[in-house]
């Protein structure tokens, strides 16, 4: 099953038409020494079975009924409109709008996304979305030096180890430096390109971002936030303290888990840098009869113009995937997206209360947390987390390597009190074995 | 000329959702707080306005439907963008990526809860190892143009390795996409471009000049974007090598090479193949897509993390190279996109995929053929999977290839990618894919006749096209010197 159209009849006219004997003849130009004509890939198999093959392994991964992982990747109630749109084949079979007059649906929703990104973050300007949070964070980073002529990258240890080593995987291209800090040790040294702070941080709470914007600005540096878009339904956005970049996953905004992707990554920054800005943006003009209309703008800072001396490399990004958080974030709206917000809180916050009253667990940690905490138990959380899901829960990350027998739960607005106390009385339970 | 005479349909764009919002709609229902309410953060740490839309259910499908019909989508019409392999992605595809089974893994469950999902990555690689020659794969990159940047940083990474830090430079065709010197750059790579000879092919004398003990590697489109095979590409291949430099390919238009070559046996060292285009997933207006990198295995140890491996009790691991360029992304890879082309490489087959070659190129050829009267055909010589035409004879009655593209638009056509290759003068480049019949063709090449003749008998018309568009020609222009990037609040 090809999905080519071409009948037998079709191939011999469109062979005569071009003059030539066989399809072979065109492939001339391969020497033909290294033509191949075994490949090792098993014997194809119709949809359905191809279907139960992945059911098979579907059933192969756990899916439990409840699950507290989180870290940078969220379970949500995602409207069905979501979805709907989504698959939407006017918008899932287009691509890059080169051809604005008929892309006008792409390019709409894309402002739109812009608009929505800014309005969240309290930013000026974003792009139309990068690969994913991790990446965009290190885009921010790329863009920092650029902006600052520095090549000294300082990153608060709150910001977790995955997108840490993504920005190293960036920074080796053109060799900056990357300088891991504690909080305390703030105030700034000179030469820094920029201050990266995550907002809640990894373990959950909240950095102190009026703080973290004075020590950056006192030497020059750029301050780049990685902020959780729930959170910011709540919380006052990064660009209220001066943020000058703010990236963020937007994966949270109406896109399913899916083992890590496809998500999108946020990006917003200040109109000034707005140059430097990777990645594609849609901007609105007028057409010829002097009407609305939108285009891809400011692309000689993209590859296709740019090519060597391009802001990045970016090309294709996760257009789709922006599209479904600019139709969540509409679906919740103004007060939906703060309901949102609160519920993780409020849900979080039971969580920690029943948690730290249990016999062998503590939270460690001091401040103002979100929607994830670090807990503390009496065992490995390796063990805690085979114990849980023995009673179908999926329990918190286990990190265990940065603080002993220390997992990072996660609570959202799909947990109900009874599953909350599911957990309490498992954990209870463990601790007690 | 009747179809000239219909007058314009304009329909307009909808308002925008800020401008249709009314205080105490809503589009989403919410589960009451069940717990006992914990005091919120300080009010200074919390916003006092939250700008976002209030809509209904209703007006936010139809307001989004109303966009999408602003479209040319691939299900909607012929969208032959070079390049781009905007071929039919098959729609069980979609509904599978969307089972819970798959869509509700966390990336960080611990192993033992994913070996199904492990297990599938893991076939994914040795599929696509199979059919390129190279022995080991990561799926972590998530575009194309992330697989080229992890490329070159393979490539970095390998020359330190042997300890030829000088070796800062990236030999690039003229024909190259953008992300190729990008991408080169990104890694901090000098960047210097190979022209092309007459036949469209790399300059062989050009190529031996520019080789020195500065250069890492070539990076090579394979077909390139003229759509062309280098039939030198064996001694293309033996230049850079016993220059010490490594060969790239950049599988972008690997539809025309599927299940006909192993690109390994081309001399390549690293690969990445766009998943999107050859093994058919949707392309979402601008991705999301998957660009996995592919290497010989002397390289293998410096693949992006993480890569799936096999233990000896059969249970599968997400892994670090031990000379990884590190993790490149958040997490494994875009599994949605992983998982459709997954479900194209087991539907097709070996047979099958080499079948998708060979209609990918019949076809382009065809349309080659086809058009070379009606076009310049700058490259006489049978194409891959796209042909590259020249509009540059129209500029004497002054239209440009602009301007033909947007007059395909009133025939129902999306235009092809133009002005690119840079090397061709007002190009074309054409890409049919193998999933257009015939009939497709030959309308498509009507409508390229009908507009060559309106070019000379009417030229004003093709520069005031699209006349059917929901907009007129957009001042490109105008967007970038005065942009407006954002909603704002209507002045009171």
């Amino acid at each position: 099953m090809t999905y080519s159209p071409h009948t037998d009849a079709d191939r011999v006219a469109m062979l005569e038409a071009i003059g030539v004997d066989s399809v072979d003849d065109l492939f001339a130009d391969i020497p033909e020494s290294v033509r191949a004509t075994r490949f090792d890939i098993p014997s194809p198999l119709t949809e359905q079975e191809v279907r139960a093959e992945l059911s098979r392994l579907a059933g192969r991964n756990r899916i439990p009924e409840v699950s507290f992982l989180g870290a940078g990747a969220y379970r949500r109630l995602i409207p069905a409109v979501v979805d709907e749109v989504v698959g939407r084949a006017e918008f899932a079979t287009a691509y890059t709008p080169y051809q604005p007059e008929v892309s006008q649906g792409t390019l709409q929703a894309t402002y739109e996304f812009q608009s929505l990104v800014c309005q969240l973050t309290g930013m000026e300007v974003a792009n139309s979305g990068m690969y994913d949070g991790a990446t965009a964070l290190a885009e921010a980073a790329l863009m920092s030096a650029r902006i600052t002529g520095r090549q000294r990258v300082v990153v608060l240890e709150g910001v977790s180890s995955a997108y840490r080593e993504v920005l190293a995987t960036y920074a080796s291209g053109p060799d900056l430096v990357i300088d891991p800090i504690a909080p305390g040790s703030l105030p700034l040294d000179e030469g820094a390109a920029c201050l990266v702070v995550q907002q809640p941080n990894f373990f959950g709470y909240l950095e102190d971002l009026r703080r973290c914007a004075e020590a950056a600005h006192a030497v020059g540096a750029l301050l780049v936030v990685s902020a959780d878009p729930i959170s910011l339904g709540l919380l006052r956005p990064p660009g209220h303290y001066g943020a000058d970049i703010v990236v963020g996953e937007g994966q949270a905004l109406g896109n399913a888990i899916s083992f890590g992707g496809p998500y999108v990554g946020l990006f917003a920054c200040r109109q000034e840098h707005l140059r430097q800005m990777p990645g594609r943006i849609a901007g609105r003009t007028l057409d010829a009869e002097g009407n609305p209309g939108f285009v891809l703008t400011l692309q000689t800072r993209e590859q296709h113009i740019r090519r060597e001396r391009a802001t990045s490399n970016i090309c294709t990004s996760e257009q789709l995937v922006g599209l479904a958080c600019t139709i969540y974030l509409a679906a919740l709206g103004r007060t939906g997206l703060r309901q949102v917000a609160e519920l993780c809180y409020q849900k979080a916050h039971y969580a920690a209360a029943r948690i730290a009253a249990l016999p062998g667990w503590r939270l460690p940690m001091e401040g103002i947390f979100f929607q994830e905490f670090v807990a503390v138990g009496p065992r490995p959380p390796a063990e805690v987390n085979a114990a849980l899901l023995r009673q179908g829960i999926i329990g918190g990350l286990d990190i265990d390597g940065r603080i002993p027998n220390g997992m990072l739960l996660c609570f959202s607005e799909l947990h109900s009190r009874h599953d909350i106390d599911r957990l309490v009385a498992a954990l209870d339970s463990v601790g007690g074995e | 000329m009747a179809r000239n005479a219909l007058p314009p349909v304009r329909r307009g764009l909808p308002a925008l959702l800020m401008d249709r919002s009314v205080p105490g709609r809503h589009a989403s229902t919410l589960p009451v707080c069940d717990v006992p309410l914990s005091p919120l953060p300080p009010a200074d740490l919390l916003r006092d306005d939250l700008p976002l839309p209030e809509v209904s259910e209703g007006e936010l499908v139809r307001y989004f439907l109303h966009l999408s019909q602003l479209n040319y989508a691939v299900d909607t019409t012929f969208y032959p963008l070079g390049s781009c392999t905007m071929k039919y992605n098959p729609k069980w595809h979609d509904e599978v990526a969307g089972w819970p089974g798959f869509a509700q893994v966390h990336p960080l469950q611990p192993e033992a809860t994913v070996q199904g999902t492990l297990r599938l990555l893991y076939q994914l690689q040795q599929f696509l190892s199979a059919l390129t020659g190279l022995p080991a794969a990561s799926l972590a990159p998530l575009a194309g143009a992330h697989g080229e940047l992890a490329g070159m940083l393979i490539i970095k990474a390998y020359q330190r390795a042997h300890g030829q830090d000088q070796r800062d430079t990236i030999l690039v065709p003229d024909t190259a996409h953008g992300t190729n010197p990008a991408s080169a750059a990104m890694a901090g790579f000098k960047v210097v471009t190979v022209p092309s000879d007459a036949q469209g092919n790399v300059d062989l004398s050009a190529l031996k000049d520019a080789m020195n003990e500065r250069v890492a590697g070539l990076m090579l489109t394979l077909p390139n974007t003229l759509g062309l095979f280098e039939p030198n590409v064996l001694e293309v291949s033996r230049i850079i090598h016993e220059g010490g430099a490594l060969f790239y390919g950049d599988g972008a238009n690997f539809n025309a090479l599927l299940g006909q070559v192993h690109v390994a046996d081309l001399g390549v060292d690293v690969l990445h193949l766009n998943l999107h285009k050859t093994f058919s997933t949707p392309h979402g207006g601008g991705g999301p897509g998957a660009g996995p990198v592919l290497v010989r295995e002397p390289i293998a140890r410096h693949l992006p993390a993480p890569i799936v491996q096999v233990a000896e009790d059969g249970t599968f691991h997400l892994v670090t190279p031990e000379s990884s360029i590190g993790r490149i992304g958040g997490f494994a890879g875009n599994f949605g996109v992983l998982l459709r082309a997954y479900c194209y490489i087991r539907s097709l087959g070996a047979a099958g995929l080499r079948e998708v070659s060979e209609q990918a190129v019949l076809s382009a050829n065809y349309l080659r053929v086809l058009l070379k009267d009606v076009l310049a055909l700058p490259y006489e010589r049978t194409c891959m999977h796209e042909a590259v035409f020249s509009a540059a004879l129209l500029k004497a009655h002054d239209v440009r290839a602009h301007d033909i593209a947007k007059r395909l638009i009133d025939y129902g056509f999306h235009p092809p990618i133009t002005y690119f290759p840079l090397i061709v003068p007002e190009a074309l480049m054409i890409e049919p894919t193998e999933t257009e019949s015939k009939e497709t063709l030959d309308a498509f090449t009507a409508a390229l006749s009908s507009i060559v003749r309106e070019a000379r008998e009417q030229p004003e018309w093709l520069r005031s096209a699209p006349h059917g568009a929901p907009v007129a020609r957009l001042d490109e222009a105008r967007a970038a010197r005065q942009p407006d990037l954002r909603w704002r609040p209507a002045a009171p």
